[in-house]
């Protein structure tokens, strides 16, 4: 099998085109284009059921797509069964072989590609995930991240093309799971490979990856790095799952300039032109305005007076209030835009804000984005639950 | 096995001072074990002990048997019917091979590819003990019957001159020969060995295939080195279920053999209940349990699934 060149670690674009998939009537991914450039951290972020362990299956070779293709390197594998495919996974609740060793487990991909001496690879490869010392264990006899950081070795030793992840750290407490962030991270960039990243977990998503597609009902709603996302999703869903944003109903009173003039109930707001996403920007249009909890600063109706000109101000009254450490999450009835969220860092807290007391909401204008209200306002709000 | 149920495990001596349950909770795994232990006592610990003594008695049924610890009716026994010992342990390996062969594939099938028709042939494969162990066994007597299509069949085919030539077959009979005798083996035990080897595949994580595949694995080299060795504790329970009862039978040779192919059962039975020489039928007895669990000790021991079984 040596013509597949899998020891090549050059990697290669993975390029899907048309790729989709249809169970029955159900259509778990829709015709999708994408390419995930040759050495980069790619995460396909969506709720459970959204497609995107489909997709990485069909990169996988494990499903087979019911159309479009699956190019790796410039080269068509859709017709290639998994085991002539230059890409390894690191499975769901990781899939060791429980008969094996640890030091089998590693070598498993390695011997059955006919390399004799794998033992000063495997003992490399142990050392990459510091499990030298469990070589000679069996899977069960580890923890979860140990048996994770095993999973991870058993597919790296074979020097992939790619190497595709399957949420490979829900399995795992909190804790351990920021530490594993960081360390596949690290290993990524060490060993330079392609990494694709299937995860429901928008966090994890952001921390490790260069690029993340956001896929909701079998298609990618957004793609893009994480920051990019973070402050300009295009759709509702994507504001909604990938942190949390307060979006408000409003309409279009005076276009044209470099900013909108928004009308909500009797509030004016400010909104860059070319931070709304909608279609068609005419007076009178309605559009969806929104801000992130975190940009919006709080202050108590009585020093109203403080706040800077030009800022985006929406009046209301603290409802709830949640210190959490580092911030206090305040959630505020706003009067003409519903229930809002607001973060404040915790550094000079004012003692007047408590629920119950009249405060203004306000923000820099730059900080708003908008798209068109022929959205799902809730859209993806829910879905992230657990992740947030 | 019984083998596998263990004992509580033995609280170890605690360095602080630890409230003991009280001694009602303590006993209650005990007075759980206690209708099986009077069953193992009564059914199979006193039948044992007294054959072991009907073993060493002396005697004859006028002027009765009393233990006179004749320890050579053993030697006797063994020197007498060792053929006979030989016999059945050949036809009870063969019969177990035929079962893993038939019923491994078969077992497969029906955790990974039946999909929805799991459970129909499931059915299918313990509808036979809807019906009697003899009536089956007597229907093969007309399956193998001479004259019948499945000799016409196998004879047309030239399969009867093979074996035949190896010695399973005589001319152009089938039943009266080793064959009936290990085809009857085959199949009335062949259940006991797809069931334990079906629910030791179903319990094999597909995903293990899949990763398999992932790692340059052919399907067939995915089979050799992930699927087979993950069902070995399956491959010995069902041999062991199938060899066992196999090796001490003795219907299928008394229904489908001639005396050419009586096996132990069937001198262990006609010592009991026709010459009735009662120490010579308990030390034959007490040889083939002896050989059985020599044999299945050693086979455990090799097939390294002690931790499994």
């Amino acid at each position: 099998m040596t013509e597949l060149s899998k020891t090549d670690s050059s990697g290669g674009d993975v390029r899907l085109s048309g790729i989709s998939k249809t169970y029955g009537s159900f259509t778990a991914v829709q015709p999708l284009d994408l390419t995930v450039p040759a050495g980069s951290f790619f995460a396909l972020l969506g709720a459970s059921g959204c497609g995107k362990t489909t997709t990485l299956r069909m990169i996988a070779g494990l499903e087979e797509p019911t159309t479009g293709t699956v190019e790796l390197a410039g080269k068509d594998v859709t017709a290639l069964p998994p085991y002539k495919r230059p890409v390894n996974t690191v499975f769901q609740n990781y899939a060791l072989f429980p008969h094996l060793d640890i030091y089998e487990n590693v070598a498993f991909g390695l011997r059955r590609r006919g390399i004799k001496s794998v033992k000063k690879q495997v003992g490399e490869m142990l050392d990459l995930v510091q499990l030298g010392e469990q070589a000679r264990k069996k899977p069960q006899q580890l923890s979860g991240g140990q048996q994770q950081r095993v999973a991870v070795a058993r597919a790296l030793i074979n020097h992939p093309q790619v190497l595709l992840l399957d949420e490979p750290l829900g399995a795992l407490d909190l804790k351990l799971r920021r530490q594993m962030q960081l360390e596949l991270k690290r290993i990524q960039t060490e060993v330079g490979i392609t990494f694709v990243h299937v995860t429901h977990d928008q966090e994890e998503a952001m921390t490790m990856a260069d690029t993340v597609a956001v896929m909701n009902g079998g298609r990618v709603e957004q793609l893009g790095a994480p920051a990019d996302l973070y402050e300009n999703p295009g759709t509702t869903f994507v504001a909604n799952f990938l942190g949390t944003s307060n979006l408000i109903a409003a309409e279009i009173a005076e276009a044209g300039g470099e900013q909108l003039l928004l009308t909500a109930g009797d509030t004016k707001l400010r909104l860059p032109a070319a931070r709304c996403s909608a279609s068609s920007v005419r007076t009178g249009e309605k559009v969806l305005a929104g801000v992130r909890p975190e940009k919006i600063t709080l202050a108590h109706a009585d020093d109203a007076g403080s706040i800077p000109e030009g800022a985006n101000r929406l009046p209301g009254r603290i409802k709830h209030a949640s210190f959490i450490g580092v911030s206090t999450q305040y959630v505020i009835e706003s009067r003409g835009a519903g229930e809002l969220a607001a973060y404040e860092q915790n550094i000079e807290r004012d003692g007047r804000l408590v629920p119950g007391a009249e405060v203004v909401l306000h923000w820099n204008p730059a900080h708003t984005f908008g798209f068109s209200a022929d959205q799902d306002i809730t859209a993806g709000a829910d879905a992230d639950e657990e992740a947030a | 096995m019984s083998a596998a149920t263990q004992a509580p495990p033995e609280p170890t001596a605690p360095a602080l001072e630890v409230r003991k349950p009280p001694t009602r909770k303590r006993l209650v795994p005990y007075w759980l074990l206690l209708p099986g232990i009077l069953w193992l006592l009564v059914f199979f610990a006193a039948p044992l002990v007294y054959q072991a003594s009907t073993s060493l008695q002396t005697g004859s049924l006028e002027e009765g048997f009393k233990v006179t610890w004749h320890i050579a009716t053993y030697w006797d026994a063994l020197g007498e019917y060792w053929p006979q010992f030989v016999r059945s342990v050949a036809f009870a390996a063969i019969a177990t091979l035929l079962c893993l062969v038939l019923g491994y594939p078969l077992a497969y099938l029906i955790a990974f590819k039946a999909g929805r028709w799991r459970n129909v042939v499931m059915i299918l494969v313990i509808a036979p003990f809807f019906t009697s162990f003899l009536i089956r066994t007597l229907a093969w007597k007309t399956i193998l019957a001479d004259g019948g299509p499945v000799v016409g069949v196998l004879n047309s085919l030239h399969i009867l001159d093979v074996t035949s030539a190896i010695g399973l077959t005589e001319g152009t009979r089938v039943l009266a020969t080793p064959l009936a005798v290990v085809c009857g083996l085959t199949y009335n035990f062949l259940p006991f060995m797809i069931l334990p080897l079906y629910t030791c595949l179903e319990r094999i994580d597909p995903r293990l295939h899949e990763a398999a595949g992932d790692l340059y694995a052919k399907p067939a080299t995915t089979f050799r080195r992930v699927t087979f060795p993950l069902s070995m504790p399956g491959v010995v329970a069902g041999t062991l279920l199938t060899f066992i009862p196999a090796a001490g039978d003795y219907i299928n040779a008394e229904l489908l053999g001639s005396t050419d192919q009586k096996m132990i059962g069937n001198v262990i039975q006609s010592q009991f209940l026709r010459v009735l020489d009662y120490p010579t039928a308990a030390a034959l007895s007490f040889i083939l349990m002896a050989a059985i669990l020599a044999m299945v000790t050693i086979y455990i021991r090799k097939s390294g699934t002690e931790d499994l079984v």
